[in-house]
């Protein structure tokens, strides 16, 4: 295989693995800021415990996304050097700012929320969980601003020496592309983590109904699919409209739409090919493609043909990615109503049946946020900045020898921490937050899982 | 910002934050190489545990380094980083398997726990040897043609980066052995001095060997010390004096303290003498960021974004600065010896 393969390969590899604990921390932070806040506000343990049981499992994902993460701050040089050379001037001020306002905020106070249980007051222990939480939030105002760039670039000229140069840091910064796509990605990390605390607390209350922490947790859950997720409903068609105009031949590799016409047609299922340039098989609801993405039902929208073959996206991936994340959204929202229902109803934990829908749609959250940001990146292809510089032109001058070696390296290591994680995240949520040391134990926090550690052998 | 020499003073600003990032990190990945010779697995959770509040953000100029070089200087980043593919990938999943190892290790029964173990001396020795090789190959030189790398894949890979390895992780050793001294009681705070006096003999011993070898890599580096050429060109050489007699003061801190029983002066010493390492080798390749073809001045990034960023640098770094200084007052004094056993 050829470098540029690779380093495309790996780059993918590398962020996906990556975005999936952010957006679990992202979500889980801001729930314990929530779960401390009650608990001071109420003084009722159930707060207290979940929040100690929830803070173990985000001491595991945070590490892992802090480890992975500082792996991107280096990918852009080692593989994308020629990309990260001409993008500098108006990316690199954004991750620099990520690194300075967001990253060392986060690091430092998570040690004092870890770790500071008994060195500090319950006031300044909310406030560095608070710190934490807002630190998560300013990180992905940086990093969706550096992408939206990429998707959406404005605020910049091509400066003599044939690189990038900012001529507006508001307009390069909050780029067309950035509100909705930050609101989207907040609201996902939110959806993320509701779904894997609804499903955590599901399988405590199928095993023990009355587990008093586990129904609150999951009342918590379930007010947040309620309102979170057809929220993001509309935010993501919001930004799907905006895409139509934006970059229109993500829309059409999205809906693989071929021709420009009229009265588009919805293909729920079809089967996309650059080769034929067309669908070899689909299945559409008349009219209803041209209602959805442009909100006229004889609205004309692009088709690929309407541009190069050259400058389409990989059709094929991005239209099943999209549905897959769509999907998945809409199950969300009618796990949502479901679950609303029935606590209206006496009680979710009543129905064994929700509780075990809900524990099936734990890990949905993380594939919809993969299958979306494959749907973002994939879609903006063959670009890496949106009609300014093509990927294949970005890439660093290394081996394919190089680029397979750290490849092999990094499918390895994330093969084994991820199993390693996951094993020791399923542990935990398996015993559930009602196994907790009392906090008095030791002069650390009880929320550090060193409370818990067996003796070596 | 008109009359300010803005590439220098970000010049300035990077070469501040890769020295926090050796001086902090460097203790933290010090305990971890020196884990495998702790006595008992309660002696490494006590290890741990004296480093685990501040990794994070240790390991955060790291990334501010990687950022920042992206940001200021993109014209060495874009030919540095395929310049060292290898030995930066090794660096990052190195800091991978011992960054999990924090958290891991605790929840880990009999064998992930030793799993995880191995894994952060590992992980620990490796990220201190790849860093080591980036370092001796940076000093050697790196080829560059119209802003972009220009050698081959392992150009890095020769005698003297070894020895810069092999000397960065000394150095480490010592500076997590002092900050064990610091940190720990009893038998591993014996233990603590022991490897701090092991380590600091080897330190000086790879400090002279790395010094003299520095000369010999570039023409251009021993004629900067006034030491090209078989002459001694004092007006050259005395102006630099004071940076090996600081390493010199710091390794007799070092000295000091461990024959009186000091449980921070070697810490101290140790610090000093990476100071002076690091000044050593700022006066070599300086005006250099690429050495030894691209000044920092070619390598600089768009004068609105170096000074964008310098006006966050402005605002923010005093910020990180105290609350950085916070944790570690926040966490200060010895760790309870009992740690690890509830």
């Amino acid at each position: 295989m050829e470098a540029i393969l690779l380093s495309r390969l790996q780059f993918a590899f590398t962020i996906a693995f990556h975005i999936i604990f952010p957006s679990f921390t992202i979500g889980l932070a801001s729930y314990l800021a929530v779960l401390e806040g009650l608990w001071l506000a109420t003084k009722r343990e159930a707060f207290q415990r979940l929040y100690l049981f929830w803070l173990k499992i985000f001491a595991l994902s945070f590490g892992m996304g802090v480890v992975t993460g500082v792996v991107m701050s280096y990918e852009f040089g080692t593989n994308w050097s020629v990309f990260s050379r001409f993008a500098a001037p108006v990316i690199g001020p954004m991750l620099a700012f990520e690194v300075l306002t967001a990253f060392f905020l986060e690091s430092s106070f998570l040690g004092v929320m870890l770790l500071g249980w008994k060195r500090v007051g319950p006031g300044l222990h909310f406030t560095a969980t608070c710190l934490v939480a807002i630190g998560t939030l300013i990180s992905a105002v940086w990093i969706i601003a550096a992408n939206s760039f990429m998707q959406t670039p404005a605020g910049f000229a091509l400066g003599s020496d044939g690189r990038l140069v900012a001529t507006s840091w508001i307009a390069a910064i909050f780029n067309p592309s950035f509100p909705e796509r930050f609101a989207h990605m907040v609201l996902a990390a939110y959806l993320v983590t509701a779904l894997a605390v609804g499903a955590a607390s599901a399988f405590i209350l199928l095993n023990d109904k009355d587990q008093p922490e586990s129904r609150v947790a999951l009342r918590m859950a379930i007010g947040m699919f309620a309102v979170i997720a057809p929220l993001q409903l509309f935010v993501g068609d919001y930004a799907g409209k905006h895409i139509r105009t934006d970059q229109p031949s993500k829309l059409a590799a999205i809906e693989a739409f071929w021709e420009t016409k009229a009265g588009q047609p919805f293909h729920i299922v079809a089967w996309p090919d650059r080769k034929i340039a067309g669908n070899r098989f689909e299945v559409s609801i008349p009219k209803l493609g041209s209602l959805i993405t442009a909100g006229d039902a004889n609205a004309t929208v692009t088709g690929l043909k309407a541009f190069a073959p050259e400058d389409r996206p990989p059709v094929f991936i991005v239209f099943w990615a999209f549905r897959v994340m769509v999907g998945l959204g809409l199950a969300m929202i009618g796990l949502g109503l479901w679950g609303a229902w029935l606590t209206l109803r006496g009680g979710p934990e009543r129905s064994r049946l929700f509780l075990k829908a809900a524990v099936v749609m734990g890990p949905a959250g993380f594939v919809a946020v993969i299958a979306g940001w494959t749907v973002a990146e994939v879609g903006r292809q063959p670009w890496v900045i949106w009609r300014v510089m093509r990927t294949a032109a970005g890439v660093s001058p290394v081996s394919a020898h190089q680029v397979s070696a750290s490849l092999l390296g990094f499918l390895v290591v994330y093969a084994v921490i991820f199993a390693a994680g996951v094993l020791y995240i399923l542990r935990l949520m398996a015993q559930g937050p009602a196994v907790q040391a009392a906090p008095d134990t030791a002069d650390r926090a009880p929320g550090s899982p060193l409370g818990f550690a067996p003796p070596e052998p | 910002m008109n009359g300010l020499d803005l590439p220098l003073i970000a010049v300035v600003v990077i070469a501040a934050a890769v020295l926090l990032y050796v001086l902090l990190d460097g203790f933290d990945l010090g305990v971890g190489i020196l884990f495998p010779l702790a006595r008992s697995p309660a002696d490494r959770d006590v290890m741990m545990a004296a480093i685990a509040p501040y990794w994070d953000g240790n390991e955060t100029w790291l990334v501010l380094g990687g950022g920042g070089l992206f940001a200021l200087f993109p014209g060495a980043y874009a030919i540095l980083m395929p310049a060292f593919y290898l030995p930066v990938m090794g660096m990052l999943l190195a800091l991978i398997l011992r960054g999990v190892a924090f958290e891991f290790r605790l929840h880990g029964r009999r064998r992930g726990k030793r799993l995880w173990t191995i894994a952060f001396a590992a992980g620990s020795t490796g990220a201190a040897f790849a860093q080591g090789l980036v370092l001796g190959g940076f000093v050697q030189g790196v080829k560059s043609a119209d802003g972009a790398f220009a050698g081959g894949p392992v150009d890095w890979a020769t005698p003297y980066s070894l020895l810069t390895a092999v000397g960065l992780v000394a150095g480490y050793a010592l500076l997590g052995a002092a900050w064990l001294m610091v940190k720990s009681r009893d038998a591993l705070h014996g233990d603590a001095r022991r490897w701090a006096g092991a380590a600091a003999v080897a330190v000086v011993a790879l400090l002279a060997a790395v010094s003299l070898a520095t000369l010999g890599v570039d023409v251009k580096v021993a004629a900067r010390w006034g030491l090209a050429g078989g002459a001694i060109n004092w007006a050259h050489l005395a102006p630099r004096l004071p940076i090996p007699a600081l390493g010199a003061v710091g390794l007799a801190l070092v000295w000091l303290g461990l024959r009186r029983g000091s449980h921070f002066l070697p810490f101290a010493g140790a610090l000093v003498v990476f100071l002076s390492g690091y000044l050593g080798l700022a006066a070599s390749v300086f005006p250099a960021i690429v050495p030894y073809g691209v000044s920092f001045r070619d390598a600089a990034n768009t004068p609105g974004a170096v000074a964008f960023v310098l006006v966050g640098v402005a605002v923010m770094l005093p910020l990180v600065l105290g609350y950085t200084a916070f944790v570690y007052w926040l966490f200060r004094g010895k760790v309870a010896s009992d740690a690890g056993h509830h």
